[in-house]
């Protein structure tokens, strides 16, 4: 089946539409939009989306690839991003990220084969007061420690979501 | 000390409309929209001695003067809230604890340039805090804070949250506009500036959180009082972020001057027990590092700081003790702009990756007596021949950490080990 948005979504995209001045200020929010419901921006749906936003496929390629946080292979339902610059390396953020390597046994970049967990390391995400931490989809884990680390694990394990 | 910035955030259920205007929230909004002109609030402003709180501190209100009057295009203004810089997190308490001072800031400095349509641009990752300005934003428009003809004044003004998708470089400001403009997040060359050519090509005007967050207080309580504080040329109070080996890491609003050494022994209870201080990166990573022995007499103002060697910046403090290999510190950073830049200039793109390969070289045991001079060369054609600071961002603190730790470098040349 091709790769289309469902009518709820499709008139979310319209109403965000028609609040930017022009049509490419919504890109993004519709980006979003489709990896929420696409799961992740394979070519497939950046072409739908380029379409859509009647932009070239190139171009959007372009920005889709830009960012961190627009996935174009799929992830993980717990997407695990340690963050891994100076004030959190500071700290420890190391051990935490090996901690959890051995803990998932994957390496950085990989998915588990249940496709539960996707690990990764990241750059500064504005938590450095409570370092080390890690975001794991939209939220943050702060003052890590490893017995913290395999608390949360075992709290997602029983997660369906 | 009176909190100018902070003053709202030990209350319960501060987020809210109703805890926020009990605390005299949209008091400032009030006395602009019905006793003042576009002209006077940005008079006021200018009269603060506000400076840009995003890193660059550049006078506010004369930022708004560039926006012109004649111009027939519609005007923008944008508030940064892409908080990326290491070492600052300064921005999320007030987005996540005040999201009213921010958004009443933002209303203020849009009727000072008479723009109808805003945007706060909120770093991706923030996802809680987009949540938090979400809902803020859906109780000004109930109470008729935004809208049409606000609070009887005929001004109109249209608010919109804009989530990044992750990226550094969207905290310059002419990236973040390519990045709201549906792009990839590249920097364009100023001149022309926002304030004449912004957001699709209209006047734009992109304010810092914690810059508008300080904007109700100054409307409300005057010019003067703001002024009052701080130094001759750093007024008011600033937000400073502690972080790293640290005791007491956390948000601090302090007002601008106040001695450096004071405040992080004092205030942030020094470092831990049986550790020195080596150096602190005072504005975020993008500033060189000072070493415990320049730390001397300086005190936090935009002045003081760069008499000491470095910058104010973001106010991003990075604290760094004796147990740690500075070699393995300046890869660390180093890593940081090689990931994050652009890639639209050669300089950067290619120098930071060049930078990080010769720190990880020496890092581990295979650096040569050639590399220190070959990082200055690099960083030398780095500097100033990029279309954004970010390049700069790179090369400033990779100089200063072997200028300032060279001996630990040259140890780690000699004897491919880490003196630590």
């Amino acid at each position: 089946m091709a790769v289309e948005f469902s009518p709820k979504t499709l008139s979310r995209v319209n109403n965000l539409i028609s609040r930017y001045p022009h049509k490419e200020g919504a890109v993004l929010p519709v980006l979003y939009l489709a990896q929420e419901e696409f799961g992740h921006l394979s070519q497939e749906s950046i072409e739908y989306v380029a379409k859509l936003m009647e932009i070239p496929t190139t171009r959007l390629y372009g920005t889709v690839s830009f960012y961190t946080l627009l996935h174009m292979r799929p992830i993980g339902r717990h997407h695990i991003q340690v963050c891994r610059t100076l004030p959190c390396a500071l700290l420890g953020a190391e051990k935490i990220t090996d901690f959890l390597k051995r803990k998932l046994g994957i390496k950085l970049g990989e998915t588990t084969t249940d496709g539960k967990f996707t690990l990764s390391e990241v750059e500064c995400l504005a938590s450095c007061g409570t370092a080390p931490m890690m975001q794991i989809n939209d939220d943050y884990y702060e003052n890590l420690s490893e017995e913290k680390v395999e608390k949360i694990l075992e709290s997602l394990k029983g997660t369906s979501t | 000390m009176e909190k100018i910035l902070l003053r709202n955030i030990e209350t319960q259920d501060s987020h809210t409309l109703t805890v926020y205007q009990s605390r005299g929230g949209y008091r400032a909004l009030q006395k602009a929209l019905k006793e003042m002109t576009p002209e006077k609030v940005t008079e006021e402003v200018i009269a603060s001695g506000l400076r840009g709180r995003g890193g660059a501190g550049f006078p506010t209100g004369r930022k708004w003067s560039f926006v012109p009057k004649d111009n027939p295009k519609p005007k923008y203004l944008v508030c940064n809230a892409d908080e990326s810089e290491p070492g600052t997190f300064k921005d999320r308490v007030l987005i996540e604890k005040d999201p009213h001072a921010v958004i009443e800031g933002l209303i203020l400095a849009s009727f000072a340039i008479q723009s109808h349509l805003a945007f706060i641009y909120i770093r991706g990752e923030f996802a809680f805090g987009y949540r938090v300005l979400e809902k803020a934003v859906e109780e000004v428009r109930q109470a008729g804070y935004i809208g049409k003809d606000i609070l009887g004044s005929g001004y109109d003004l249209e608010l919109i949250v804009h989530r990044g998708a992750g990226a550094y470089i969207c905290g310059e400001e002419t990236a973040l506009l390519s990045s709201l403009e549906g792009q990839r997040g590249w920097p364009k060359l100023k001149p022309p500036f926002p304030a004449t050519h912004g957001l699709f090509g209209c006047p734009t005007v992109v304010n810092n959180v914690e810059t508008l967050a300080a904007l109700p207080w100054i409307i409300d309580q005057g010019a003067a009082k703001y002024a009052a504080l701080g130094t001759e040329k750093s007024k008011g109070t600033k937000l400073f972020s502690v972080c790293g080996q640290i005791q007491r890491p956390g948000v601090y609003e302090v007002e601008m001057g106040y001695p450096l050494k004071r405040f992080l022994e004092e205030d942030c209870g020094g470092v831990r027990v049986g550790r020195k201080l080596k150096g602190v990166i005072p504005g975020g990573s993008s500033v060189p590092i000072l070493r415990w022995d320049e730390i001397g007499e300086a005190r936090l103002d935009y002045e003081s700081i760069q008499a000491a060697g470095s910058l104010l910046g973001s106010g991003g403090m990075i604290v760094i003790d004796d147990s740690t290999c500075m070699v393995k510190a300046a890869c660390n950073i180093a890593h940081f702009y090689a990931h994050e830049s652009c890639g639209q200039c050669t300089p950067c793109r290619e120098g930071c990756h060049w930078m990080e390969k010769i720190f990880w070289r020496i890092e581990n045991g295979q650096g040569n007596e050639k590399d220190l001079d070959l990082v200055a060369d690099v960083s030398r054609h780095i500097m100033g021949n990029t279309i954004c600071p970010l390049g700069d961002a790179a090369a400033m603190p990779a100089g200063a950490f072997i200028n300032k730790f060279r001996d630990e470098f040259e140890y780690h040349i000699a004897h491919k080990k880490c003196m630590v």
